[in-house]
């Protein structure tokens, strides 16, 4: 029997505002059919999101849903989380969202390793606001402030998540579903600040100026510039230059999670512990 | 009422109101002069089992109040004018959303870095609008080491009553100033607690902004099952996204109507030897003390002086402030800024022959510059 996706959606709410052949739909499937294989209630998952096309994800969804100010997904996640540790939190953020003017609580809700997922639909571009640079927008592409062509380096945001602390680094693509949903079951099963990032298309407003007018173009360069870890590690320095890996990238078991050191602060206040010192920790600095 | 006595710094108190008022999480950044409310409740937060949080930056500070807040937590953020002007936009959500918070400002001197360790009344016209768009803020303003004990417990009532966050300023001087104040017993505090309200029927009855047109949200705590949208566009009775004309007018409509209809639950003010005055003096915060002692030595020498003190400044006592400026010819207004509330003043009397003594240096006004000035009235 297909998926009844219905339980999970603000059927009110479709259909989306997402254009035709957007990657985001496909990306939110896969995260309902996550939730629902691990079995997770409905009144126990708080999805957060920010501003952008990605922003809305959070309005279709039917969970307890914040929708947030530009690019502080995470710190109000934390605050949530903090108050409610026993349940779950998942933020939903773009490429612009997460990695510029969010930029900052995204490095911070790495080091924390605060237990939440952050889902980061990575398009290359800013979408919603017709196609302005992103920090993952490759450089030589058309964007609207750079129509002579885009020159600022790009962020790989695995790579930024892994050396900013998260305990648990991943990346897939919307081209499989299927790997992504096994994906999302194992970044939010994960304990710790968990950071998936999802390759999606933006025919629309990346494509249409950088010859990739249909979601299939689209698609296909996605395709042609990631590989799975074990194919990319056994590539050459030159040949993974413009590769992204796709996979499980880092995943840490033994990271402190915050609000298990946060229950362990609130000890030493109540007089059940000695205070914290550096004797606590395998890794001090 | 049963009174005990402490010895202690309003940013302390402050922090210690917040706890005795049922704040369960502090989110914030350190920020002079207002980083010993950070300082203290972290110590007492985790005692009770609460959680304060030193976070990345002030826009995260008060982005995880609010986070705590949506969970159902009374929760505050405490700060000064720089970490104000970079709290605005959340500010807005909170307002727009109607998620309640508290939020200390303990003003310096501005704009930009100013004088970071000495005194302002800088922050009043930012304390009214911080947000763009359009609500209508409740700002309370501490004039003695009691109340910023009194003010923020205060706050925290306000904020579940009226579903949004209320600012409470306080300033360098009364921050840092360190002494003696009867505060009322925590049991009275805590007797006077009144929770937000909260809907018990059935889920599928539920509509968290659908409410009278002068009357606030009615949130109940996220992961209770029941499940809603936060959200900071203009939004329908479930909190989803809408563009629909009359929604949207009504939304903005009952934002500004949940307050301005329901002023006098505010309203709080002090006057000071103001029975037979003759020339009407208008301070608050730190500099109503001043104006305290000014008044007794003016007194002294035949002068009636007495003192107008508003408590709650946004929305501003006017048909008070109007009640006393048609009847008394001399008014002064007596500020740390070039006259912030001072056309608050003109606005509620219909006047504008208001006098002003104004200082900017980061130095407090001491009671015999305004008796000089009083004397030139």
């Amino acid at each position: 029997m297909a998926f009844n996706y219905d339980k999970y959606l603000r059927l009110e709410k479709m259909p989306t505002l997402w254009c035709w052949g957007c990657g985001d739909g496909v990306i939110l499937k896969a995260f309902v059919r996550a939730i629902e294989k691990m079995g997770v209630n409905q009144d126990d998952v708080c999805v957060v999101s920010g501003i952008g096309c990605s922003g809305r994800f959070s309005s279709y969804v039917d969970f307890n849903t914040v929708h947030t100010t530009h690019g502080r997904t995470i710190a109000y996640a934390t605050g949530i989380k903090l108050a409610k540790p026993d349940k779950m939190v998942i933020c939903v953020a773009g490429d612009g969202d997460a990695l510029a003017i969010g930029g900052n609580h995204t490095i911070h809700g790495c080091r924390r390793n605060i237990d939440m997922t952050m889902i980061i639909i990575n398009n290359f571009i800013y979408g919603l606001t017709n196609s302005q640079t992103s920090p993952t927008t490759p450089k030589g592409m058309w964007t609207v402030s750079q129509k002579a062509g885009n020159i600022d380096p790009t962020f790989d945001t695995c790579d930024l998540a892994i050396a900013a602390g998260a305990s648990f680094v991943a990346r897939e693509s919307m081209l499989d579903p299927k790997k992504l949903e096994k994906m999302l079951i194992k970044a939010m099963e994960h304990k710790g600040f968990s950071m998936a990032e999802v390759l999606s298309n933006c025919h629309i407003n990346l494509g249409r100026k950088n010859k990739m007018v249909s979601a299939m173009e689209n698609l296909e360069w996605i395709d042609s510039i990631t590989a799975p870890k074990k194919k990319y590690d056994a590539m050459t320095p030159e040949e993974q230059l413009n590769i992204l890996p796709t996979g499980i990238l880092k995943q840490d078991l033994e990271a402190d999670e915050y609000c298990d050191m946060y229950a362990e602060i609130q000890k030493v206040h109540q007089g059940e512990r000695k205070v914290i010192t550096q004797d606590d920790f395998a890794k001090k600095i | 009422m049963a009174t005990r006595e402490v010895i202690s710094t309003g940013n302390e108190l402050a922090a210690i109101a917040a706890v005795d008022a049922g704040c369960m999480f502090f989110g914030g950044y350190p920020l002079t002069p207002s980083s010993e409310v950070m300082h203290v409740i972290s110590d007492l937060l985790p005692k009770k089992g609460g959680v304060a949080i030193q976070m990345e930056d002030e826009i995260g500070g008060i982005c995880a109040v609010i986070g705590a807040a949506m969970v159902g937590q009374r929760a505050l953020t405490a700060t000064s004018g720089p970490g104000m002007s970079l709290k605005a936009e959340q500010l807005g959500l909170a307002q727009m959303a109607e998620v309640p918070l508290v939020c200390v400002n303990v003003m310096r001197g501005g704009p930009s870095t100013g004088l970071p360790t000495r005194v302002s009344q800088g922050d009043i016209l930012q304390s009214k609008n911080p947000s763009h768009g359009d609500y209508k803020s409740i700002t309370l303003c501490a004039g003695s080491l009691a109340e910023c004990y009194t003010e923020v417990v205060r706050a925290f009532n306000i904020a579940d009553r009226f579903m949004q966050p209320v600012i409470v300023l306080l300033d360098e001087t009364i921050g840092h100033m360190h002494g003696k104040a009867d505060l009322p017993t925590v049991e009275e505090v805590e007797a006077g607690i009144v929770p937000r309200k909260r809907f018990d029927g059935p889920a599928e009855e539920y509509f968290p902004y659908e409410c009278e047109h002068d009357q606030p949200a009615v949130l109940n705590p996220m992961y209770e099952g029941y499940r809603y949208h936060f959200t900071g566009l203009h939004h329908d009775k479930n909190g989803y996204p809408t563009e629909e004309i009359e929604t949207c007018r009504k939304l903005i409509q009952r934002l500004e109507d949940k307050v301005a209809l329901h002023e006098d639950e505010v309203e709080s003010y002090e006057e000071f030897m103001m029975d037979d005055a003759e020339v009407m003096i208008v301070a608050y915060g730190s500099v109503s003390l001043a104006a305290k002692e000014s008044i007794r030595h003016l007194r002294k020498e035949g002068i009636k002086a007495g003192l107008f003190r508003p408590i709650t400044i946004w929305p501003s006592p006017a048909a008070k402030i109007k009640e006393h400026t048609d009847k008394i010819e001399k008014v002064l207004v007596v500020e740390l800024n070039i006259g912030q509330y001072h056309g608050e003043i003109q606005r509620a009397a219909a006047r504008l022959d208001i006098e002003g003594l104004f200082k900017v240096n980061g130095r407090p006004i001491s009671p015999y510059e305004i008796v000089n000035k009083v004397k030139e009235l």
